[in-house]
This record gives C-alpha cells, sequence and structure tokens, in this order.
C-alpha cells in the first residue's frame, strides 16, 4: 500500500442556486520520500484537492489515507505552503515559525524549541530578518517563511498550493532553487500544485496532470526521469526533460480540446 | 504663503471667526439673551485663567469640573469595556451564544441615556453608581458589536493555521482570534469612548453631580447662560481630546 493513497475523490460545491462539480474521482498514490507534482490549468480544483487532502474541507466521495491512517481533520502531520503565505501579520518571522515548531514538540524543552526554530528560519536564509514582521518583507522572503513553517512542521506529507506563483519570475526561480536543496536535504515527501510545467519537472519525481474542470481527474502519472541531486543549468536540453513536458503539455492540451 | 499652510492654518481661523461672527449677530438681534463672545469671555474668564480654584460644590475652575467628568467617564468607559469586550468574542465565537443575545444587544442599544438614568438611580438608590452604570451601559454597543465584527470576518487563511497546528482552544484565542480582531475592537473602543463622553453631561444634568454637565445645569437654573457656553465649548475641546488620544491608539494597534 502506497504511502499516501487517494482514491476516487470527490468535491461538489453546493451552493442555494448552483453545484459546482469541481473534483470527479481523482485517484493518486505517492510513496515514502517522493516528491510529486500535480499540474493544471488554473481553476481546474487543484486548491480544493489541496484542501481535501489537508482535511480543512469536507469530501464527498472517495478516500484519503496517509500513513495507515483515514484523513477526517487537519493536522500538522500533513504541513501546508499556503499560495497566500497565510503567514500571521501580527508574528514576527521568527514567531510565524516558532508556532508551529511549539505545536508539534510539545514537550521539548524552550531551549530546543528556540534552537529548531532558528535552525528553520536559517534553513531558508532569513535569519537577519528573523525579527521583522510580514508587511516589512518582500513577497519571495515572505513565501520562504512560509515553507520554513511547512517544513518547521514536520510533516508526514508536506503540501504545497502553488507557492511561488505569487512572486515575480526572478524570484520564483530562486525559490525553486532553494526548495530543491531544501528537499535535497530533508527529503519529505511532498506534493506541489503548480500551473508550471517546468516548475513541476525541476523539482518532481513523478507528475499528474488535472483535466481542467467541472469534474476534473488526474492523468496517469508522468516519471520525470530526471538523476538527483538536479541542477537547473543546462536541464532543460536533457532528452528525459524534454520528453517528460511533451507527455504534459500533450494531455493537458488533449485534455482541454476534449471537453 | 504655501497653499498647506493656508489649508491648516488660515482657513480653520476663518472658519472660527465667521462662527463668532454669526454668534455676534445672533445675540444681538434674534436671541438677546444669549451672551455675545466678548460677554461670555468676561463671565467665564475666572473660571478658564484659574481652571483649578475651587469656591464651592459647583463654583470650580473649568477643568476641576472637566476632570470630575473625567474620572466619572473613565469608570463608564472601563465597565463598558470590561462588559462589552467579552460580550463582543461571545456574540462572534457562538453561534448559539449569537442567536440568543443578538436580538437583546439590537434591542438594548438605541435606548437613550435619558432612560436608563433613572432605573439606574432606583438600582443604586445613589447618584454616582447610576451615573456610572448609565455611561456604561450606553457606552459599551460599539465595543459588542464591532468586537462581534470583528472576530466574523477573521480571515479563514489564518484559521486555517491554526486548524492544520491543531492549536488548542486557548492558543487558538490567544495567538490568532484576539489579535486579529484587535484593531477591530480598538475602533470600537474609540467609538464607545466618545458614547460615553456624550452620555456624562445627560447623567450630571439629571443628578446634579458636581462636572462639567452638572455645572451646565445649575448655571442654566441660576440664568448665568455665558457659563452654559462656556460648559459646551469645554464638552467640545474635550471630546476632540479623547477622540484623537483614541485615534492614536487605535493607530498604534492598527500598524503593529
Amino acid at each position: 500500500m502506497p504511502y499516501l493513497e487517494v482514491r476516487e475523490l470527490e468535491k461538489t460545491y453546493v451552493t442555494p442556486r448552483d453545484a459546482t462539480h469541481v473534483l470527479g474521482g481523482v485517484n493518486l498514490a505517492i510513496e515514502e520520500r517522493e516528491f510529486v507534482a500535480v499540474v493544471g490549468y488554473s481553476g481546474s480544483g487543484k486548491t480544493t484537492l489541496v484542501s481535501l487532502i489537508a482535511g480543512l474541507i469536507p469530501s464527498d466521495a472517495g478516500e484519503i489515507v496517509l500513513d495507515g491512517a483515514p484523513v477526517t481533520e487537519p493536522g500538522p502531520e500533513r504541513g501546508i505552503v499556503f499560495q497566500q503565505y497565510s503567514l500571521l501579520p501580527w508574528m514576527t518571522v521568527y514567531e510565524n515559525v516558532a508556532l508551529a515548531v511549539d505545536a508539534v514538540n510539545p514537550g521539548l524543552p524552550g531551549a530546543d524549541r528556540r534552537r529548531l526554530t532558528e535552525e528553520f528560519i536559517a534553513l531558508v536564509n532569513l535569519t537577519p530578518a528573523a525579527w521583522k514582521r510580514p508587511r516589512q518583507l518582500s513577497g519571495g522572503m515572505r513565501q520562504r517563511v512560509a515553507v520554513a513553517r511547512g517544513f518547521a512542521m514536520r510533516p508526514k506529507l508536506l503540501l504545497m498550493d502553488e507557492p511561488f506563483s505569487a512572486v515575480d519570475a526572478l524570484t520564483r526561480t530562486t525559490l525553486q532553487d532553494e526548495l530543491l536543496r531544501i528537499w535535497n536535504e530533508h527529503r519529505s515527501t511532498v506534493i506541489l500544485i503548480t500551473n508550471d510545467v517546468d516548475e513541476a519537472i525541476l523539482l518532481a519525481d513523478r507528475i499528474y496532470p488535472m483535466t481542467p474542470g467541472p469534474g476534473a481527474v488526474l492523468g496517469p502519472a508522468i516519471e520525470v526521469g530526471l538523476p538527483r541531486p538536479r541542477r537547473r543549468r543546462h536541464m532543460s536540453l536533457e532528452p528525459a526533460y524534454q520528453k517528460a513536458r511533451q507527455a504534459i503539455v500533450e494531455f493537458l492540451r488533449a485534455a482541454r480540446t476534449n471537453r | 504663503m504655501t497653499t498647506a499652510r493656508l489649508q491648516k492654518f488660515v482657513l480653520p481661523l476663518l472658519g472660527l471667526i465667521g462662527v463668532l461672527v454669526v454668534w455676534t449677530a445672533l445675540s444681538q438681534t434674534v436671541a438677546p439673551d444669549l451672551p455675545s463672545p466678548a460677554k461670555t469671555w468676561n463671565e467665564s474668564r475666572r473660571y478658564v485663567l484659574e481652571p483649578f480654584f475651587k469656591d464651592g460644590e459647583m463654583n470650580q475652575g473649568i477643568l476641576r469640573l472637566a476632570f470630575y467628568s473625567l474620572v466619572r467617564v473613565a469608570k463608564g468607559f472601563l465597565l463598558a469595556l470590561a462588559i462589552g469586550t467579552p460580550l463582543g468574542f461571545l456574540l462572534g465565537l457562538s453561534r448559539p451564544f449569537h442567536a440568543a443575545f443578538d436580538p437583546i444587544v439590537q434591542f438594548l442599544r438605541p435606548i437613550s441615556p435619558l432612560a436608563w438614568l433613572p432605573l439606574g438611580l432606583v438600582i443604586f438608590q445613589k447618584s454616582e453608581p447610576a451615573a456610572v452604570f448609565t455611561i456604561a451601559l450606553c457606552a459599551m454597543w460599539p465595543t459588542v458589536i464591532n468586537t462581534a465584527v470583528g472576530v466574523r470576518s477573521i480571515s479563514q487563511d489564518y484559521l486555517n493555521v491554526g486548524r492544520v497546528l491543531k492549536l488548542s482552544r486557548a492558543k487558538m484565542l490567544a495567538k490568532i482570534i484576539v489579535p486579529a480582531t484587535l484593531p477591530y475592537v480598538f475602533t470600537g473602543y474609540r467609538l464607545s469612548l466618545g458614547l460615553a463622553w456624550l452620555v456624562i453631561v445627560a447623567a450630571e444634568m439629571l443628578t446634579g453631580t458636581p462636572g462639567v454637565g452638572g455645572f451646565l445645569w445649575q448655571e442654566y437654573n441660576s440664568l448665568v447662560y455665558s457659563h452654559i457656553i462656556l460648559s459646551v465649548a469645554t464638552i467640545g475641546a474635550v471630546g476632540l481630546l479623547l477622540d484623537r488620544l483614541m485615534g492614536l491608539v487605535e493607530a498604534r494597534v492598527k500598524s503593529s
């Protein structure tokens, strides 16, 4: 049985006026320490999928099993890096990360928790900004705090919901490289949601393309045959890269025209 | 002279002169009993220039009187916050509580201080606690309502952070709900303070306690009309000052 298994997951948002069928039977399987990306057009239901796996919203059908336990409610073992950072603006960088460290290590002595917090801040190179509030940081720095907080939860599964979509292209490149480095050090199990095919190939072991909604489903997973540790330079010239890219783009294009 | 200085100093001064002109004109034409600005100043001079003198219970310098009123307002205001803040949080946090008590809040909110005061006198038998009771009851509603609205408008994103981290109820309150609501709470406090000061005059007039409002009413009964104007001006000035001070506190909370 895979580490995380999502079976026939369905979700419909019902309002008094109408109902939107967002997910129509999503299947997904991830092994431990695997980095998986879900790629799809904006509005196809990717954030809904993340919210369901996180347990933030209930599903209508199907099941989610992580490490043998069915998911019924949110919990820090499924950490999230939210799309809009969701940092608490009244807390400093340190306090935002410490909130997560304290929440998942309640028994640990204060000194150890402080050390852990500092480590996670250092992991994303924000030590000089530790006592600043999110308002004083650039978009890229804020997202790094969110990444640090996500890893600080020491999750079994880290969910990243379009983490770099709100930052400019240059910053995005830096953040992707940083994430690549952090993941190489930590090797956590990650689901990355993105609409950026190149980002998915750079970071993930396998990529699930998502059909556009309504009733979105995931296509067959595409293996990224690139060796690790990966480097961005020259990567796009490798045959494995181009093969993966072509497979994803073709699937997404076909899924759109077949609607 | 720059237009900025013109806007900031000259135009307000012109406005003030305009008011004084209209006031003088009124006192010399349609309202002969209304003291003119000059007469008001002559008869009030001692109260302003020796603001802390005390000749008797009701005959005191204007700042001393204002101080009595401020102490009374502070008591009522603090009582209003002590009751209103938790009440607002409960209304915002608990649906059953909201369903049970929101109609009562909406019902009590528009009741005038003039209506509460006699009831306060009946309950407490003394004028001082009755006045404080009235101020608190009238002033607490903006705090209650703003706090409740603030709790309800906390971004789901912040709450989700708490849910993912499985924060305890107490931590959720201390780390997320209260800080996220604070700007709303302080807007409520500022509005409540304004109301408390508004109520003080009515409370003092009806109870005859020493203070700006009590003084105003006594001088009306003794036909010293210039002191009414002195009191009115003092009430306005103190009210403005309170609002500005609370505005500073509010801005501080919002920017932190």
